[in-house]
Protein backbone atom coordinates (compact mmCIF):
# COMPACT_ATOMS: atom_id res chain seq x y z
CA UNK A 1 0.00 0.00 0.00
CA UNK A 2 2.85 2.22 0.61
CA UNK A 3 4.64 1.22 -1.93
CA UNK A 4 1.79 2.07 -4.91
CA UNK A 5 1.36 5.74 -2.78
CA UNK A 6 5.11 6.63 -2.97
CA UNK A 7 4.43 5.80 -7.11
CA UNK A 8 1.50 8.31 -6.91
CA UNK A 9 3.61 10.55 -5.01
CA UNK A 10 5.58 11.99 -8.29
CA UNK A 11 2.13 12.51 -10.40
CA UNK A 12 0.51 13.92 -7.01
CA UNK A 13 3.62 16.62 -6.95
CA UNK A 14 3.69 17.36 -10.33
CA UNK A 15 -0.62 18.07 -10.13
CA UNK A 16 0.27 20.80 -7.95
CA UNK A 17 2.94 22.46 -9.01
CA UNK A 18 1.21 22.16 -12.61
CA UNK A 19 -2.20 23.95 -11.24
CA UNK A 20 -0.11 26.76 -9.50
CA UNK A 21 1.45 27.49 -12.86
CA UNK A 22 -2.08 27.79 -14.24
CA UNK A 23 -2.58 30.18 -11.65
CA UNK A 24 0.49 32.49 -12.27
CA UNK A 25 -0.45 32.29 -16.28
CA UNK A 26 -4.09 33.47 -15.92
CA UNK A 27 -4.28 36.78 -17.70
CA UNK A 28 -6.92 38.06 -15.90
CA UNK A 29 -4.68 37.99 -13.01
CA UNK A 30 -3.17 41.25 -11.95
CA UNK A 31 0.29 40.35 -10.03
CA UNK A 32 0.51 44.09 -9.13
CA UNK A 33 -2.46 43.95 -7.37
CA UNK A 34 -2.19 44.99 -3.39
CA UNK A 35 -5.68 43.69 -1.64
CA UNK A 36 -6.34 46.96 0.38
CA UNK A 37 -6.51 46.24 4.39
CA UNK A 38 -8.91 49.01 4.93
CA UNK A 39 -11.69 46.66 3.49
CA UNK A 40 -14.93 46.56 5.71
CA UNK A 41 -13.15 48.83 7.87
CA UNK A 42 -14.46 52.40 9.19
CA UNK A 43 -12.92 55.24 7.14
CA UNK A 44 -9.95 56.81 8.63
CA UNK A 45 -9.92 60.14 10.26
CA UNK A 46 -9.59 63.04 8.14
CA UNK A 47 -10.44 66.54 7.52
CA UNK A 48 -9.71 68.88 4.28
CA UNK A 49 -10.50 72.14 3.61
CA UNK A 50 -12.28 72.89 0.59
CA UNK A 51 -10.36 74.06 -2.50
CA UNK A 52 -9.55 77.35 -2.07
CA UNK A 53 -8.50 79.35 -5.53
CA UNK A 54 -6.40 82.23 -5.47
CA UNK A 55 -9.03 84.67 -6.37
CA UNK A 56 -11.24 86.05 -3.32
CA UNK A 57 -14.96 84.20 -3.71
CA UNK A 58 -13.59 80.81 -5.73
CA UNK A 59 -13.76 78.15 -3.97
CA UNK A 60 -15.77 74.96 -3.98
CA UNK A 61 -18.45 75.16 -1.03
CA UNK A 62 -17.51 72.10 1.47
CA UNK A 63 -14.52 70.47 2.41
CA UNK A 64 -15.07 66.50 3.71
CA UNK A 65 -13.93 64.90 6.70
CA UNK A 66 -14.51 61.25 8.22
CA UNK A 67 -17.61 62.21 9.97
CA UNK A 68 -19.25 63.34 6.38
CA UNK A 69 -19.13 59.76 5.33
CA UNK A 70 -21.43 58.21 7.77
CA UNK A 71 -25.50 58.27 7.56
CA UNK A 72 -25.01 59.53 4.09
CA UNK A 73 -26.58 56.45 1.86
CA UNK A 74 -24.03 55.05 -0.38
CA UNK A 75 -20.82 57.21 -0.69
CA UNK A 76 -18.07 56.68 -3.51
CA UNK A 77 -14.69 58.90 -2.57
CA UNK A 78 -12.78 59.31 -5.42
CA UNK A 79 -9.60 60.60 -5.48
CA UNK A 80 -8.45 62.35 -8.37
CA UNK A 81 -6.22 65.34 -9.84
CA UNK A 82 -6.77 67.87 -12.55
CA UNK A 83 -2.95 66.58 -13.68
CA UNK A 84 -3.95 63.01 -13.60
CA UNK A 85 -5.51 61.92 -17.49
CA UNK A 86 -7.37 58.92 -16.50
CA UNK A 87 -9.19 61.13 -13.76
CA UNK A 88 -10.62 63.07 -16.92
CA UNK A 89 -11.60 59.82 -18.95
CA UNK A 90 -13.15 58.63 -15.87
CA UNK A 91 -14.69 62.51 -14.82
CA UNK A 92 -17.89 61.90 -17.55
CA UNK A 93 -18.40 57.94 -15.95
CA UNK A 94 -18.63 59.41 -12.57
CA UNK A 95 -21.09 62.06 -13.75
CA UNK A 96 -23.29 59.70 -14.85
CA UNK A 97 -23.03 57.31 -11.52
CA UNK A 98 -23.79 60.19 -9.62
CA UNK A 99 -27.13 60.39 -11.66
CA UNK A 100 -28.21 57.60 -12.24
CA UNK A 101 -27.65 55.88 -9.30
CA UNK A 102 -28.75 56.38 -5.84
CA UNK A 103 -25.37 57.76 -3.89
CA UNK A 104 -23.51 60.06 -3.05
CA UNK A 105 -20.39 61.46 -4.86
CA UNK A 106 -17.71 62.75 -3.29
CA UNK A 107 -14.03 63.92 -4.01
CA UNK A 108 -10.71 63.92 -2.63
CA UNK A 109 -8.39 66.31 -4.56
CA UNK A 110 -4.95 64.97 -4.50
CA UNK A 111 -1.80 66.81 -4.49
CA UNK A 112 -3.49 69.50 -6.86
CA UNK A 113 -3.12 73.11 -7.38
CA UNK A 114 -6.43 74.57 -6.89
CA UNK A 115 -6.76 76.85 -9.32
CA UNK A 116 -6.15 74.17 -11.86
CA UNK A 117 -8.34 72.17 -10.06
CA UNK A 118 -11.17 74.72 -9.89
CA UNK A 119 -10.59 75.40 -13.66
CA UNK A 120 -10.97 71.22 -14.35
CA UNK A 121 -14.39 71.29 -12.52
CA UNK A 122 -15.20 74.35 -14.42
CA UNK A 123 -14.34 72.74 -17.47
CA UNK A 124 -15.81 69.14 -16.95
CA UNK A 125 -18.37 69.89 -14.68
CA UNK A 126 -18.50 69.12 -10.81
CA UNK A 127 -21.00 65.81 -10.15
CA UNK A 128 -19.18 65.81 -6.36
CA UNK A 129 -21.19 66.65 -3.33
CA UNK A 130 -18.12 67.88 -1.28
CA UNK A 131 -14.76 68.71 -2.12
CA UNK A 132 -11.65 68.01 0.18
CA UNK A 133 -8.13 69.40 -1.39
CA UNK A 134 -5.86 66.76 -0.18
CA UNK A 135 -2.24 69.51 -1.13
CA UNK A 136 0.45 67.50 0.94
CA UNK A 137 -1.55 64.25 0.18
CA UNK A 138 -1.59 63.36 4.15
CA UNK A 139 -5.41 61.97 3.87
CA UNK A 140 -4.06 60.36 0.70
CA UNK A 141 -1.62 57.96 2.74
CA UNK A 142 -4.50 57.55 5.50
CA UNK A 143 -6.75 56.18 2.73
CA UNK A 144 -3.28 53.92 1.62
CA UNK A 145 -3.69 55.16 -2.07
CA UNK A 146 -1.24 54.65 -4.62
CA UNK A 147 -1.96 56.72 -7.10
CA UNK A 148 -4.63 58.40 -8.78
CA UNK A 149 -7.52 57.96 -9.52
CA UNK A 150 -8.77 55.61 -6.83
CA UNK A 151 -12.37 55.15 -6.03
CA UNK A 152 -13.47 54.00 -2.07
CA UNK A 153 -17.26 52.61 -1.77
CA UNK A 154 -18.64 53.93 1.45
CA UNK A 155 -21.94 52.06 3.08
CA UNK A 156 -24.32 53.82 4.92
CA UNK A 157 -22.24 53.18 8.45
CA UNK A 158 -18.81 54.36 7.12
CA UNK A 159 -17.43 51.25 6.35
CA UNK A 160 -14.90 51.15 3.23
CA UNK A 161 -16.56 48.16 0.66
CA UNK A 162 -14.89 48.41 -2.12
CA UNK A 163 -11.75 49.73 -3.20
CA UNK A 164 -11.04 50.81 -7.26
CA UNK A 165 -7.60 50.60 -8.40
CA UNK A 166 -7.55 53.00 -11.49
CA UNK A 167 -10.03 54.94 -13.36
CA UNK A 168 -13.59 53.17 -13.12
CA UNK A 169 -13.95 52.05 -17.11
CA UNK A 170 -17.38 52.22 -18.86
CA UNK A 171 -17.43 48.46 -19.14
CA UNK A 172 -17.13 47.62 -16.04
CA UNK A 173 -20.22 49.39 -14.89
CA UNK A 174 -22.90 46.47 -15.84
CA UNK A 175 -20.55 43.62 -14.39
CA UNK A 176 -18.74 45.20 -11.54
CA UNK A 177 -19.61 48.41 -10.21
CA UNK A 178 -23.58 48.04 -10.51
CA UNK A 179 -23.60 44.75 -8.50
CA UNK A 180 -21.19 46.15 -5.74
CA UNK A 181 -23.98 49.35 -5.61
CA UNK A 182 -26.47 46.65 -5.42
CA UNK A 183 -25.31 44.54 -2.89
CA UNK A 184 -24.32 48.12 -0.57
CA UNK A 185 -28.23 48.78 -0.24
CA UNK B 1 40.05 64.84 -26.15
CA UNK B 2 40.56 61.67 -24.00
CA UNK B 3 39.81 63.44 -21.21
CA UNK B 4 36.73 65.14 -22.45
CA UNK B 5 35.16 61.75 -23.75
CA UNK B 6 36.17 60.41 -20.18
CA UNK B 7 34.72 62.80 -18.25
CA UNK B 8 31.39 63.14 -20.26
CA UNK B 9 30.75 59.40 -19.70
CA UNK B 10 31.65 60.04 -16.18
CA UNK B 11 28.67 63.10 -16.46
CA UNK B 12 26.26 60.23 -17.71
CA UNK B 13 26.36 57.78 -15.06
CA UNK B 14 26.43 60.60 -12.25
CA UNK B 15 22.57 61.08 -12.15
CA UNK B 16 22.54 57.03 -11.72
CA UNK B 17 24.36 57.49 -8.40
CA UNK B 18 22.00 59.91 -7.27
CA UNK B 19 19.63 58.64 -4.22
CA UNK B 20 15.86 59.44 -4.26
CA UNK B 21 16.07 61.35 -0.91
CA UNK B 22 16.05 65.04 -1.74
CA UNK B 23 18.19 67.46 0.26
CA UNK B 24 14.57 68.87 1.23
CA UNK B 25 13.37 66.19 3.53
CA UNK B 26 16.89 65.52 5.34
CA UNK B 27 16.52 65.58 9.36
CA UNK B 28 19.26 67.78 10.78
CA UNK B 29 19.95 65.34 13.24
CA UNK B 30 22.40 62.77 11.88
CA UNK B 31 21.23 59.78 14.28
CA UNK B 32 17.76 60.26 13.43
CA UNK B 33 18.69 60.83 9.50
CA UNK B 34 20.36 57.11 9.71
CA UNK B 35 17.26 55.67 11.41
CA UNK B 36 14.87 56.88 8.92
CA UNK B 37 16.93 55.93 5.85
CA UNK B 38 17.25 52.26 7.79
CA UNK B 39 13.55 52.14 8.55
CA UNK B 40 12.73 53.78 4.58
CA UNK B 41 14.72 50.51 3.15
CA UNK B 42 12.89 48.24 4.42
CA UNK B 43 9.75 50.01 3.11
CA UNK B 44 8.42 48.86 -0.14
CA UNK B 45 7.37 51.13 -2.07
CA UNK B 46 3.96 50.43 -3.07
CA UNK B 47 4.07 52.07 -6.39
CA UNK B 48 7.22 50.53 -8.11
CA UNK B 49 6.71 47.33 -5.76
CA UNK B 50 10.48 46.37 -6.05
CA UNK B 51 12.20 49.54 -5.11
CA UNK B 52 12.09 50.57 -1.53
CA UNK B 53 10.90 54.08 -0.58
CA UNK B 54 14.61 54.68 0.23
CA UNK B 55 15.47 54.79 -3.56
CA UNK B 56 11.91 55.39 -5.30
CA UNK B 57 11.24 58.73 -6.80
CA UNK B 58 7.23 58.21 -6.90
CA UNK B 59 5.65 61.14 -5.29
CA UNK B 60 3.84 58.29 -2.40
CA UNK B 61 7.32 57.01 -2.03
CA UNK B 62 8.61 60.82 -0.87
CA UNK B 63 6.01 61.33 1.33
CA UNK B 64 6.50 58.01 3.02
CA UNK B 65 9.84 59.33 3.80
CA UNK B 66 8.83 62.46 4.71
CA UNK B 67 6.01 60.69 6.89
CA UNK B 68 8.60 58.33 8.64
CA UNK B 69 11.34 61.40 9.06
CA UNK B 70 8.10 63.56 11.44
CA UNK B 71 6.92 60.46 12.95
CA UNK B 72 10.43 59.54 14.33
CA UNK B 73 10.99 63.71 14.68
CA UNK B 74 8.08 63.44 17.05
CA UNK B 75 9.71 60.34 19.18
CA UNK B 76 8.04 57.78 17.56
CA UNK B 77 9.95 54.38 17.35
CA UNK B 78 10.12 52.46 14.39
CA UNK B 79 8.05 49.88 15.03
CA UNK B 80 4.89 52.29 15.37
CA UNK B 81 5.84 53.82 12.46
CA UNK B 82 5.61 50.64 10.76
CA UNK B 83 2.68 49.40 12.27
CA UNK B 84 0.88 52.54 11.27
CA UNK B 85 2.24 51.93 7.32
CA UNK B 86 0.54 48.04 8.08
CA UNK B 87 -2.65 49.32 9.32
CA UNK B 88 -2.75 51.44 5.85
CA UNK B 89 -1.71 49.42 3.44
CA UNK B 90 -1.22 45.79 5.01
CA UNK B 91 1.77 43.58 5.26
CA UNK B 92 2.94 44.45 1.57
CA UNK B 93 4.83 47.11 2.22
CA UNK B 94 7.23 45.50 4.49
CA UNK B 95 10.25 44.16 2.70
CA UNK B 96 10.19 41.37 5.10
CA UNK B 97 7.22 39.72 5.67
CA UNK B 98 5.59 38.82 9.00
CA UNK B 99 5.69 35.99 11.21
CA UNK B 100 2.06 34.93 11.67
CA UNK B 101 0.27 31.71 10.30
CA UNK B 102 -0.62 32.89 6.84
CA UNK B 103 3.22 33.57 6.39
CA UNK B 104 4.10 30.04 8.15
CA UNK B 105 4.32 28.33 4.42
CA UNK B 106 6.87 31.18 3.27
CA UNK B 107 9.26 31.27 6.52
CA UNK B 108 9.14 27.46 7.24
CA UNK B 109 8.22 26.37 3.68
CA UNK B 110 11.87 25.86 2.61
CA UNK B 111 13.40 24.04 5.84
CA UNK B 112 10.08 21.73 5.46
CA UNK B 113 11.24 20.47 1.74
CA UNK B 114 15.15 20.44 3.38
CA UNK B 115 13.63 18.25 5.71
CA UNK B 116 11.85 15.57 3.55
CA UNK B 117 14.68 15.53 1.24
CA UNK B 118 16.79 14.76 4.17
CA UNK B 119 14.41 11.92 5.42
CA UNK B 120 14.23 10.54 1.91
CA UNK B 121 18.20 10.50 1.87
CA UNK B 122 18.89 8.74 5.01
CA UNK B 123 16.01 6.35 4.95
CA UNK B 124 17.45 5.11 1.57
CA UNK B 125 20.89 5.20 3.31
CA UNK B 126 19.77 2.98 6.01
CA UNK B 127 17.89 0.73 3.53
CA UNK B 128 20.99 0.09 1.80
CA UNK B 129 22.98 -0.49 5.00
CA UNK B 130 20.72 -2.93 6.61
CA UNK B 131 20.18 -4.52 2.63
CA UNK B 132 24.15 -5.56 2.55
CA UNK B 133 23.59 -7.78 5.53
CA UNK B 134 19.95 -9.19 3.96
CA UNK B 135 22.54 -10.57 1.40
CA UNK B 136 24.94 -12.31 4.05
CA UNK B 137 23.83 -16.00 3.27
CA UNK B 138 22.08 -17.42 6.13
CA UNK B 139 23.54 -20.71 8.11
CA UNK B 140 21.89 -23.23 5.77
CA UNK B 141 22.94 -21.78 3.18
CA UNK B 142 26.01 -21.38 4.29
CA UNK B 143 25.86 -25.18 4.45
CA UNK B 144 25.28 -25.97 1.68
CA UNK B 145 27.74 -23.56 0.07
CA UNK B 146 30.64 -25.65 1.87
CA UNK B 147 29.11 -28.71 0.86
CA UNK B 148 29.10 -27.51 -2.24
CA UNK B 149 32.67 -26.54 -2.52
CA UNK B 150 33.56 -29.91 -0.86
CA UNK B 151 32.11 -31.89 -3.42
CA UNK B 152 33.80 -29.59 -6.42
CA UNK B 153 37.14 -30.54 -4.73
CA UNK B 154 37.12 -33.46 -3.33
CA UNK B 155 39.61 -35.95 -6.57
Amino acid sequence: MLRRLLFILPLLIFAAAAAFFMWGLDPERDPGEIPSVLIDKPVPEFSLPPIRGSEPGESTSTGLSNADLSGEGITLVNVFASWCMPCRAEHSILTDLRREEDIRLVGINYKDEPDDALAWLDELGNPYDAIGADMEGDAGLEWGISGVPETFFVDNEGIIRYRHVGPIHETEIDDLILPILEELR
Amino acid sequence: MRRVLLFALFCLVLPGAALAVQPDEKLDDPALESRARELSSEIRCVVCQHESIETSNAGIARDIRILIRERLAEGQDEDQIREYLVSRYGDYILFQPPMKPATWLLWFGPGFVFLIGLTAVIAYLMKRRSGQTAEQLSDDEQRRLKQLVEEDTRP
